[in-house]
């Protein structure tokens, strides 16, 4: 009976437009926009996919859903649990609020040794908060087992693992025993969307609450020391070409253009 | 005492060196060196001599067969191993296919932590500062560590390399020194995605579709305005996502970062994800015919209107400024 677990996390929408992202210097953290929902990591969310495929092909595979993080992150377990999932585990205590990713990798190992053996581990490529594609990794290093970054394609064949990997001009398939941590990329697809029906079984499906005491480990320190948070100015002096008809605008593009000794 | 930096470099898939090894030497003599190299990789062996020439003191190359395609589970304890000899203050590794894997795992060996993907690196008395993207390029958070040595994987592109002279560099060849047993990730296969023409990361120009195309056809036109200019073309993530384009000319974060001196964005919104491949370009020209679009912030001309109208208009005009 394979077990499959996917670290998910919540963050503020990747999509909030420009003109409402607002960051608060002095606290270093970002204002949320007003009407914009937090919203499960998007690559967390593929994974969650990439599990629900596995188990297609597999049914009895059981897929636990991880997550660190305040009570917000009920959302993205939910939403997780809706898509077929069968477990959830929510690590929630103050005192790792603030976790770097070296904290989050050390409370995520300590509560997957708390849930083990697994065969397989999915996380994001990196969270579309933070951008750091770090935990994954760590977290191989910290249970000793192998990791394969930004997947587009994984299968479970009893204890390998065979993993389709998105390079920078191609792909390679890489095999590895598990069990593994595999990191999905967008190139997975779509995740599914959950049928009302899914939703409404999701909301009765058991989610254990662990604080630090119930892993039995104290909050480790941060690594990383978080020394300004701002937004770039990106801004440049706009011309808008202006013309009555796409050809007039064309011709001045291509005027402006060779002036500037572009073309 | 820790001491200097140690940039860990690989070789590029043509297998010349990296471009980003002589971004990172610069970058580590900026920060007051002196600076010794670590090249990684198999069939590397000529590459030392052109790592010197970028002002390195010391280079290492580790030319062995068990490093081949760059696996994680043989990068690290060769990292691991340098990183303990060499008893540095700051490492430097690219944010490559390599750097990106690497880069976690020799910190966490290392009890110590990376900033990944920074674009810019400083001092701050004798603290490291790094600085890089996050929030898909739509902040910049700036960071100081607290073990020791640093490291920070950088961006491609991100920081100037300086001018390459001659290596008066100290070359030692060395074997990796680990076992094969210890690599248990096997490639079986690797299947690259060929482009014709200009190569994305090199080009001048590059032309680049999204989502307002409305399909995979649209991207006919561009490839031939990009032809006309000697350019290449690029791709927004959802166009690449929902099978339009080859995921290999895709731009942006989870991407390419590419550093043309003109880039002409057709039907792209501007998502930040996206902008954050075209962070380093000067002159964007793009045409959207939502008059809002966020991609006309950071252009320096903006078109509102149909690209199924302008384009071929613009590739006429083009082609007449060019026989003038």
């Amino acid at each position: 009976m394979p077990h499959i677990i996917c670290l998910v996390k919540q963050v503020p929408d990747p999509e909030t437009p420009a003109s409402q992202f607002k960051v608060d210097e002095a606290a270093k953290k970002v204002i949320p926009a007003p009407g914009v929902q937090p919203t499960p990591s998007q690559f967390d969310t593929i994974g969650v996919e990439a599990a629900m495929r596995i188990k297609e092909k597999t049914p009895d595979t059981t897929v636990t859903i991880m997550s660190l993080g305040p009570e917000a992150s009920r959302d993205a377990i939910k939403r997780s649990l809706a898509m077929g999932a069968d477990e959830a585990v929510h690590i929630n205590d103050p005192a790792v609020n603030d976790a770097d990713h070296w904290v989050t990798a050390e409370v995520l190992a300590a509560a997957i040794q708390k849930i083990s053996p697994y065969d397989l581990i999915i996380a994001g490529r990196q969270a579309t908060d933070w951008d750091m594609g770090v935990v994954g990794l760590t977290l191989g290093e910290i249970l000793g087992v192998p990791v394969v970054t930004i997947a587009k394609e994984i299968q479970l064949n009893g204890g390998n693992i065979t993993v389709e990997r998105v390079l920078l001009d191609g792909f390679e398939t890489v095999e590895a025993p598990t069990p593994a941590i595999v990191t999905v990329s967008n190139e997975l697809g779509e995740p599914r969307y959950p049928a009302l029906m899914q939703i409404m079984q999701a909301a009765k499906k058991e989610v254990k609450a662990w604080t630090l005491a119930d892993l039995g480990i104290a909050a480790p320190a941060n690594r990383v020391n978080l020394e300004a948070l701002y937004i770039p100015d990106t801004s440049v002096e706009t011309e808008v070409i202006e013309g009555e008809t796409p050809q007039e605008k064309a011709q001045k593009l291509a005027q402006r253009l060779r002036e500037a000794k572009l073309i | 005492m820790p001491n200097g930096v140690l940039v860990i470099g690989e070789a590029a898939d043509d297998g010349e060196l990296h471009p980003v090894v002589g971004e990172l030497i610069g970058a580590g003599a900026a920060l007051g060196g002196p600076v010794t190299v670590a090249l990684l990789g198999t069939g590397i062996g000529g590459l030392g001599e052109k790592a010197g020439a970028y002002s390195a003191q010391r280079v290492i190359v580790v030319d062995d067969p068990i490093l081949d395609g760059l696996q994680s589970d043989a990068t690290t304890p060769v990292a691991e191993r340098l990183a303990k000899e060499v008893d540095p203050a700051v490492i430097l590794i690219g944010q490559t296919m390599m750097g990106r894997d690497l880069g976690p795992r020799l910190a966490q060996r290392l009890n110590t932590a990376v900033a990944m993907d920074c674009v810019a690196l400083s001092k701050d008395g004798d603290k490291f500062v790094a600085e890089r993207p996050c929030y898909g390029g739509a902040a910049r958070a700036r960071y100081t560590m607290t073990g020791s040595p640093s490291i920070a994987t950088v961006r491609v592109k991100a920081i100037e390399a300086p001018a390459p002279g001659a290596s008066s560099a100290e070359i030692v060849q060395q074997p990796a020194g680990i076992d094969a047993s210890a690599v248990r990730t096997k490639v079986t296969n690797r299947r690259k995605e060929e482009s014709e023409g200009v190569r994305l990361e090199d080009a001048k120009v590059v032309v680049s579709g999204g989502r307002g195309l409305g399909g995979p056809e649209g991207f006919q036109p561009l490839e031939e305005l990009a032809k006309i200019l000697g350019g290449a073309v690029g791709a927004s993530r959802a166009v690449c996502d929902l099978g339009w384009y080859p995921v290999a000319t895709q731009v942006g974060l989870t991407g390419k970062v590419v550093t043309p001196d003109l880039y002409i964005a057709v039907g792209i919104s501007g998502a930040s994800q996206h902008m954050a491949g075209i962070s380093s370009v000067k002159n964007i020209a793009s045409i959207n015919k939502d008059a809002d679009a966020s991609i006309f912030k950071a252009s320096r001309w903006a078109v509102v209107g149909d690209w199924k109208e302008f384009v071929p208009a613009f590739i006429e005009e083009v082609k007449k400024v060019q026989a003038a």
